[in-house]
């Protein structure tokens, strides 16, 4: 298990040593930030001296040299916006987008599983019919579209729940939660809920084929030789079987949501990092962009670590192979 | 054991053979299962009747196709859809077991009725220990402590053969070889001491080796607790050694049943001997072995009156137009043939 953990850890830090590289060649693709932060009129003279103040005209392989140098000391440069570090703007926005992402897991496994469970089980019945036809209207109905009429129909009709915005933080650990207080929480409802739709529709997908698959397996037969409630052979025997596919698959989609929750975010005037991506892309902030996108790797690098274990824990029979390795 | 005690499909032949009476653990009459599929109905098990009483072994023998797992699936309530039983009666100790609701039938099951399978790679569940597996199994029909019933499960263990009990018991299954694996299931199913154990194939995916030393453990234990066994097989030789009586299946019904020596050395139904004949032996070195021409029939599709008539070297046009009825022979004997192989008068019924 050790080794395993050892040998997966080293091939996370080679990813995200690739992924520096990229990230920093592709900023360099996108455009000259000289041109947006110098006023219109602003004559060589004085692009010069912007484009000194920020390191832009040296050589490449020497910016090259003095980001890597710099992000190895956890400074990813100063926003040329904000002029405070770039990590410091994002990790403000932290906590918001993975509060958002992690409610909008929960919720996709506490719609996805019990539904696609219950379609795999029958899946000829009405309500296995259902279940599988509601998954694609999860599928295909646009993100921002749900998040309107969620708004229109919870915050402007019935007006249980705030249309927008993050409730009140409180501090813990040095960030900002707003999950601790009742207020926060129904801030969060809604934009969890918009995140979760789709993510709801491949879960149940995923549950309803596995159970599907699981039900036609000779365990599943024998179980119920032995006499077994059917309670057992779905909760246990199944429910453990199907478990591994919608790991693998919400572990991906986890890292998903944390980047790329920018509709939802928008939708509800929700401060957090994708919001803040947009808008620093508009004004080519490349600081930003760069410790976004490198934060967004490293997120996604930890979360597939995580499911990694997770699935040694679920499946004994990867425990056991991989050791060897 | 009741080798020679009557196996004829007659309702009425039950109760009725004076003082050596016995009334069977498990009696199956005019068995049918049909499936629901795109292209049809069609019947799987079409009248299929056998007793089996206890401690007796009866080799349930067929190609693919034949029925006989279905016939065992359905002993246990386990025929799922489109599957459905259709007419007849199976009884457990004088009890109906068909109409039964689910919840009834869940009790016996593992308790009365137990069931292994063929291929012991699948039949324990990958993602569970074996304890588990285990102790699920005792709990699931006695309110039994956890700890009680890993004692249980341990030595049910010790005594299908494998060593240092406690230790395997929380492996999980892949960590087992084909026979050990097989054994662990052998050892669930006989946990409770069951009344009929239905095995469908269970050494058929396993080394001739191990399939030897499963098949005597599985004989010693079963005679043990008395527990009578249903053996699905199309392996002759494994039900040569093993059953009392044997029952041969084609497309859905019993086309001969006998004690097992009987039938083996002189088969009444050209299936049968087709049966024997093909299977490999020592004598007949150098001889190009020989085939029954042709396959089992689809069951979609049956032949008309007697199915075998396609493949038989005696088929003439009663066969194709008239479907023999079972008919007894000398030594408890049925079959199912309007030209047998033994020119001898049939028994009085």
């Amino acid at each position: 298990m050790l080794v395993y953990l050892i040998r997966r850890i080293g091939q996370s830090l080679l990813v995200v040593a690739v992924m520096a590289t990229l990230v920093f060649l592709a900023m360099y693709a996108v455009g000259d930030p000289v041109d947006i932060l110098a006023s219109p009129d602003a004559d060589e003279f004085e692009r010069r001296a912007i484009a000194q103040r920020l390191g832009l005209d040296r050589p490449l392989w020497e910016q090259f040299g003095i980001f890597v140098w710099n992000a190895l000391h956890g400074d990813l440069g100063r926003s040329f916006v904000y002029n405070v570090p770039a990590v410091d703007v994002i990790l403000q926005r932290l906590p918001a987008t993975l509060e958002l992402a992690l409610a909008g897991l929960v919720f996709s496994i506490l719609i996805g599983i019990p539904l696609g469970v219950l379609a795999g089980l029958k899946p000829n019945s009405l309500i296995g019919r259902s279940v599988m036809s509601g998954s694609i209207l999860g599928f295909s109905l646009p993100n921002f579209w749900i998040g309107l009429m969620l708004i229109l129909l919870f915050a402007v009709e019935l007006r249980w729940l705030p249309a927008g915005g993050r409730g009140p933080t409180t501090s813990v650990l040095g960030l900002h939660f707003a999950l601790f207080t009742w207020d926060g929480l129904k801030h969060l409802l809604l934009p969890a809920l918009t995140l979760a739709l789709y993510k709801s529709a491949l879960v149940i997908r995923i549950a309803q084929a596995g159970t599907r698959e699981v039900m036609l397996q000779d365990y599943i037969r024998f179980a119920r030789a032995k006499g077994l409630s059917s309670r057992r052979i779905v909760l246990v025997h199944v429910l453990k079987n199907i478990l591994i596919p919608v790991v693998t698959v919400l572990g991906l989609e986890l890292g998903s949501m944390i980047a790329f929750a920018v509709v939802t975010e928008t939708v509800f005037a929700y401060p957090g990092m994708g919001k803040l991506l947009i808008d620093s892309i508009n004004r080519l902030d490349r600081p930003i962009i760069v410790a976004y996108l490198m934060l967004t790797v490293v997120i996604f690098v930890i979360i597939n670590l995580i499911v990694d274990l997770l699935y040694a824990a679920i499946d004994p029979r990867v425990r056991l192979s991989e050791a060897k390795g | 054991m009741s080798a020679e005690a009557s196996s004829l499909p007659s309702p009425q032949g039950r109760g009725t053979q004076g003082g050596r009476a016995m009334t069977p653990i498990l009696s199956v009459r005019d068995l049918v299962v049909t499936f629901a599929i795109r292209e049809g109905v069609v019947t799987a098990v079409n009248g299929v009747s056998f007793d089996v009483h206890r401690g007796e072994v009866l080799g349930l023998v067929g190609e693919s196709g034949s029925g006989k797992s279905v016939t065992g699936l359905a002993i246990l309530g386990l025929v799922d859809a489109p599957g459905r039983i259709e007419a007849g009666s199976i009884r457990l100790e004088g009890e109906e077991l068909i109409g039964k609701p689910e919840r009834e039938l869940r009790r016996l099951r593992g308790k009365r009725l137990a069931m292994i399978f063929q291929d012991p790679m699948t039949t324990l569940n990958p993602v569970l220990r074996i304890d588990t597996q285990m102790i699920e199994a005792i709990r699931a029909h006695e309110n039994v402590s956890e700890k009680a019933a890993r004692d249980r499960a341990r030595q049910a263990l010790l005594k299908v053969g494998i060593p240092s009990p406690e230790e395997r018991l929380t492996a999980y299954p892949h960590q087992f070889s084909g026979g050990m694996r097989q054994r662990v299931a052998i050892a669930t199913a006989l946990l409770h001491r069951p009344a009929v154990l239905v095995a469908d194939e269970p050494t058929t995916a396993l080394d001739v080796t191990i399939q030897a030393q499963i098949l005597a453990e599985v004989q010693e234990l079963a005679a043990e607790s008395g527990t009578a066994m249903v053996w699905i097989t199309h392996d002759l030789s494994v039900i040569a050694g093993l059953a009392d009586r044997i029952a041969v299946m084609y497309a859905g019904r019993i086309v001969e049943t006998g004690a097992v020596a009987d039938v083996l050395e002189r088969p009444i139904h050209p299936y049968t001997a087709g049966l024997i004949g093909s299977v490999p032996s020592r004598n007949k070195r150098g001889v190009p072995l020989a085939q029954i021409p042709g396959m089992t029939p689809s069951l979609a599709k049956v032949p008309p009156a007697c199915p075998f008539n396609p493949r038989c070297p005696r088929a003439s046009v009663t066969c194709r137009t008239i479907m023999p009825e079972p008919t007894p022979y000398d030594g408890a004997r049925m079959a199912r043939c309007h030209h047998p192989l033994i020119e001898q008068a049939p028994a009085a019924a």
